[in-house]
């Protein structure tokens, strides 16, 4: 406790910070850690202590390390590193903490300052780094990436995509395993407009993994705005968010992302005071999108940053707050509903899809024990943890199943391609879906391209 | 420690099952009391009764102190490794090996989370009636350690009453059945004697727990009250007038406004305390209870009372009752919950009490607490960096435990001694008393390696059995005590 005045860093155990600048820990304010009282009721929300018991991975421990280190109390060790890394970010400790503790901050500290470290995580190899920095924030890239897989679904030998997976590398391997069943492109139009009375203007983001392997749920989504009353605005130049970049700690290159997206939707919009939303159906995105604002600050891009964080909307927080308009046709599904973290914990985003689901005719919910649970998704997680994030897919698969729905919903990419993963082995035609997508098919009376006649 | 003890410990557990490493050990230092902090020098992950007998029995060997921990939620330091040596996390113990409704008792591991037991026997309408307000965290095995009580302890009392048995594993690594799921059992009490033993009797493992029957309903209500004073009168009004509340929780202003930025409730800010009143039951009878309460607060000048109208407001009120200590942590960097125990109808003095206490320290002091027992936490504020201000708190808290003993009171009603409130045995006990206590410790611990320094004043550096030295209220070679200052 004396030690939390005097600010003496130890010399590093076995890296130090490229840079040589500013000791470890010493790039926040000092105040979020002693927001942390210590109580620990936070331990059981965290999945990763859930899972291994171990106090050095539960919030409160990982606050108390990363707090040591700034404090010049304890060295930096691989140990404790790899605990803070093994951290999901999927803020359920958040919303368990009563204290407000901005758990946030703290992690993104200890990620910001280990990307000035040499060499950086272990965890994550250089190949690996490439796909997820430079191939997957963009979507033509991805798309192109993932032609030879849709072909080979396409004529049936989708088999052999996960056959050619085994001769892979292993650091490619499980980046080859979370990819699903894909389904037909469609290129959207820059312009939809609104079905019936018109209510709203409003853009759409499309996400860059999310157009990839879910070009159905941003088809949905379009639909659902444009039977809600809404014009669409679909900028074409629009890329990634920046999340994957935000969470691994590069912050500049996430700002960068972030300043296009402004541009592009700023131009494509006509101003973007002149909208009243900017739709993303991403779980994981909303929550920085929403921060573009902070992201930008001091910039040249300020105000364009904190208005789009503003008018930034998830798809289901938006139309309960517009007033949905009633779908018409019935869709006969026993479904179940997985609450992303990215939209329960960091959007405070839980009976909105709820509330719009329990408006379509014949599809009913059954609750899902531990709903809340992180999956194991968690951005990049699959590829950087890959053994931690296999437990808690397969547990929260286990879960799903225990439901005895035929169908799993859920906000969010990376909690979908995770989700599929881990079920198909045990119920190959079970539906794994966007909420948006059942909506969809409400309003239209189409049946979902993904749901199969014997799930 | 010694590189052959390690390897042994290895060999129990696995090199998954075990921390040596410095920065990782760093986060076992300290529990929910935080004043005082001591590394252990190794953190062993045991899944089951056989490993934790064989640790047992090779830190009883090597004449290691040890120490059981489920998830470190202790506000009296109760997990504090005191003399480094080996802490035993039962973390990993989660299992429920059984529900038996028809007979109204579970099996449950001591690593299992209090509110996991209920959130999986609720559906088929039963619930673990012992509900501490750190329940989504703390362990049933810590449970049994402390004796927890929590708000609904009034009505159902106190964790005791809802253990039947106990797996231990004494400090000499032996395993035996106290007590088990039949009831009224002949011989000693040892269940009995072992709930509450703070960890100094042996590390219990498997618990025997009697399991409740929901209640077909509840009745919530929320008076708002210009002063504590009032607040106090309409309690003791509603107990004197013969009806037992599932519970009865008062909260002041300070925590009102605590609670009120970490939720959103809609609690009155202007209020001076608020009093939380539930009755449950079967529905007949219910609304008239409810009235009953009602008027009794209305006579002793209640602003306004509220009621809970659904499922989801009583949920939140409780909510905001049972993570108050953690919303503190938005009024100060630091905090200090006391869990003083004062006769119901001293309540108003006593508050007066830890008002003029607090002038007096210049320390702000928030109270909430389980109003119907008389059970007090009130809550000292400061900053843990600053240690004129942590100095301070102890005083303060000293001088408000003392007051609770001199109105005929104890020093803790649920928290446990642990070792932050070691020092007041010799003045709650004689010599006597105490004396009892060690020899009945030395029954089960004769080495005093198991959770030494805690509960009894010596702590296990006691050569004589029986002989407790009633001025040593701090022993001289206890590490880490007010390490802060």
């Amino acid at each position: 406790m004396t030690a939390a005045a005097t600010k003496t860093p130890l010399p590093l155990a076995g890296c130090t910070p490229a840079d040589g600048g500013n000791p470890l820990g010493a790039n926040i304010d000092y105040e979020y850690f002693m927001d942390c009282v210590h109580c620990g009721l936070c331990l059981g929300s965290c999945p990763t202590y859930v899972e291994t018991g171990n106090e050095n991975d539960s919030p409160r421990g990982r606050i108390y390390l990363w707090r040591a280190v700034a404090d010049g109390r304890a060295e930096l060790s691989p140990e404790a590193q790899g605990h803070l890394n093994l951290c999901l970010e999927c803020m359920a400790c958040e919303t368990a903490c009563p204290s407000g503790v901005q758990y946030h901050n703290i992690i993104h500290s200890f990620k910001k300052d280990m990307t000035r470290l040499a060499p950086p995580a272990p965890t994550v190899t250089a190949l690996q780094r490439f796909m997820l920095f430079n191939l997957t924030p963009f979507r033509d890239r991805m798309r192109l990436a993932l032609l030879p897989v849709r072909i080979l679904q396409m004529i049936g030998l989708g088999g052999l995509v996960r056959l050619g997976g085994k001769l892979l590398p292993k650091s490619l391997r499980s980046m080859q395993e979370i990819v699903p069943d894909l389904h037909a492109h469609h290129n959207l139009p820059e312009f939809l407009p609104a079905i019936g009375p018109r209510r709203a203007k409003v853009g759409l983001m499309l996400g860059c993994a999310q157009d990839a392997f879910f070009p159905q749920a941003n088809l949905a989504t379009a639909l659902v705005l444009q039977h809600n009353g809404c014009d669409v605005v679909i900028p074409k130049a629009q890329g990634c968010c920046g999340a994957l970049h935000a969470h691994a700690g590069l912050d500049k290159e996430a700002a960068t992302l972030a300043m296009t997206n402004c541009h592009v939707f700023d131009k494509a919009l006509g101003g973007l005071a002149d909208c009243d939303a900017i739709i993303n159906n991403a779980g994981g995105c909303g929550p920085v999108i929403k921060n573009y604002g902070h992201m930008l600050e001091g910039g040249d891009c300020t105000k364009e940053g904190s208005l789009f964080g503003k008018k930034a909307k998830d798809i289901m927080e938006f139309l309960a707050e517009l007033g949905p308009v009633k779908p018409k046709y019935p869709l006969k599904l026993n479904a179940t509903y997985h609450d992303a973290c990215g939209l329960a914990h960091a959007q405070k985003i839980r009976s909105q899809p709820r509330q719009m689901l329990a408006m379509i005719e014949g599809l009913s919910l059954r609750p899902l024990n531990e709903s809340e649970f992180c999956c194991g998704a968690a951005g990049s997680y699959n590829i950087t943890q890959p053994e931690m994030s296999n437990t808690l897919g397969e547990r929260k698969a286990k879960n799903v199943l225990e439901t005895g729905a035929e169908a799993v919903l859920s906000g969010n990419v990376g909690c979908l391609l995770q989700m599929i993963r881990h079920i198909r082995d045990h119920k190959p035609n079970f539906w794994v879906a966007h909420p948006v997508e059942a909506l969809a098919a409400a309003y239209t009376g189409k049946r979902p391209v993904g749901l199969r006649k014997n799930a | 420690m010694d590189a052959k003890i390690l390897d042994q410990l290895r060999a129990v557990v696995g090199p998954a099952g075990m921390i040596t490493n410095d920065s990782e050990l760093l986060v076992y230092e300290c529990d929910g009391f935080t004043i005082e902090r001591n590394k252990p020098e190794v953190v062993v992950f045991p899944n089951d009764t056989a490993q934790v007998s064989r640790i047992v029995k090779i830190c009883h060997q090597a004449k290691v102190p040890f120490l059981p921990r489920g998830a470190g939620t202790s506000l009296a330091g109760g997990c504090l490794p005191i003399g480094g040596g080996v802490v035993i996390s039962l973390a990993r113990m989660k299992r429920i090996w059984e529900v038996d409704s028809r007979n109204r008792f579970a099996v449950v591991d001591p690593g299992l989370v209090n509110v996991w037991l209920t959130n999986q026997i609720k559906s088929s309408g039963w619930h673990f009636a012992p509900d501490p307000s750190s329940q989504g965290a703390c362990t049933i095995g810590g449970n049994v350690a402390t004796n927890s009580g929590g708000p609904h302890t009034l009505k159902y009392g106190v964790t005791v009453n809802h253990i039947l048995g106990v797996e231990m594993v004494l400090p000499d690594g032996e395993i035996v059945m106290l007590g088990g799921p039949v009831e009224d059992s002949p011989g000693y009490d040892l269940t009995g004697v072992t709930v509450g033993s703070e960890g100094t009797f042996g590390v219990a493992c498997r618990s025997w727990v009697r399991i409740t029957r929901n209640p077909h309903g509840y009745r919530t209500l929320l008076g708002v009250f210009e002063t504590v004073d009032d607040a106090t009168e309409a309690i003791s009004g509603i107990i004197a007038a013969g009806i037992v509340p599932a519970a009865l929780e008062l909260l002041d202003s300070l925590i009102l406004r605590a609670v009120e930025e970490a939720f959103g409730f809609g609690f009155p800010l202007d209020a001076g305390a608020v009093l939380i009143m539930e009755v449950d039951g079967i529905e007949a009878g219910l609304d008239e209870e409810a009235s009953r309460i009602e008027e009794i607060a209305k006579k002793a000048r209640a602003r306004e009372i509220r009621r809970a109208d659904t499922e989801a407001q009583r949920l939140l009120l409780w909510k905001c009752r049972k993570q108050a200590f953690g919303a503190v942590g938005r009024l100060a960097p630091s905090y200090c919950t006391q869990d003083g125990v004062v006769p119901r109808t001293r309540l108003p003095e006593m508050l007066r009490t830890i008002r003029s206490i607090s002038e007096k320290y210049q320390i702000k002091i928030a109270n909430v607490f389980h109003a119907g027992d008389g059970n007090l936490h009130p809550i000292l504020l400061f900053d843990e960096r600053d240690s004129e201000q942590v100095k301070k708190v102890l005083d303060a808290s000293t001088e408000i435990l003392d007051a609770c003993l001199s109105m005929g009171g104890s020093v803790t009603g649920e928290h446990g001694i642990g070792v932050e409130k070691i020092s007041f045995m010799p003045k709650l006990f004689s010599p006597a008393d105490l004396g009892m206590f060690a020899r009945l410790r030395k029954a089960f611990n004769p080495d005093g390696l198991c959770s030494p320094g805690k509960m009894l004043p010596t702590a296990g550096a006691c050569n004589e059995a029986g002989h407790v030295h009633t001025d040593g209220a701090h022993a001289p070679n206890k590490p880490g005590r007010r390490a802060a200052l």
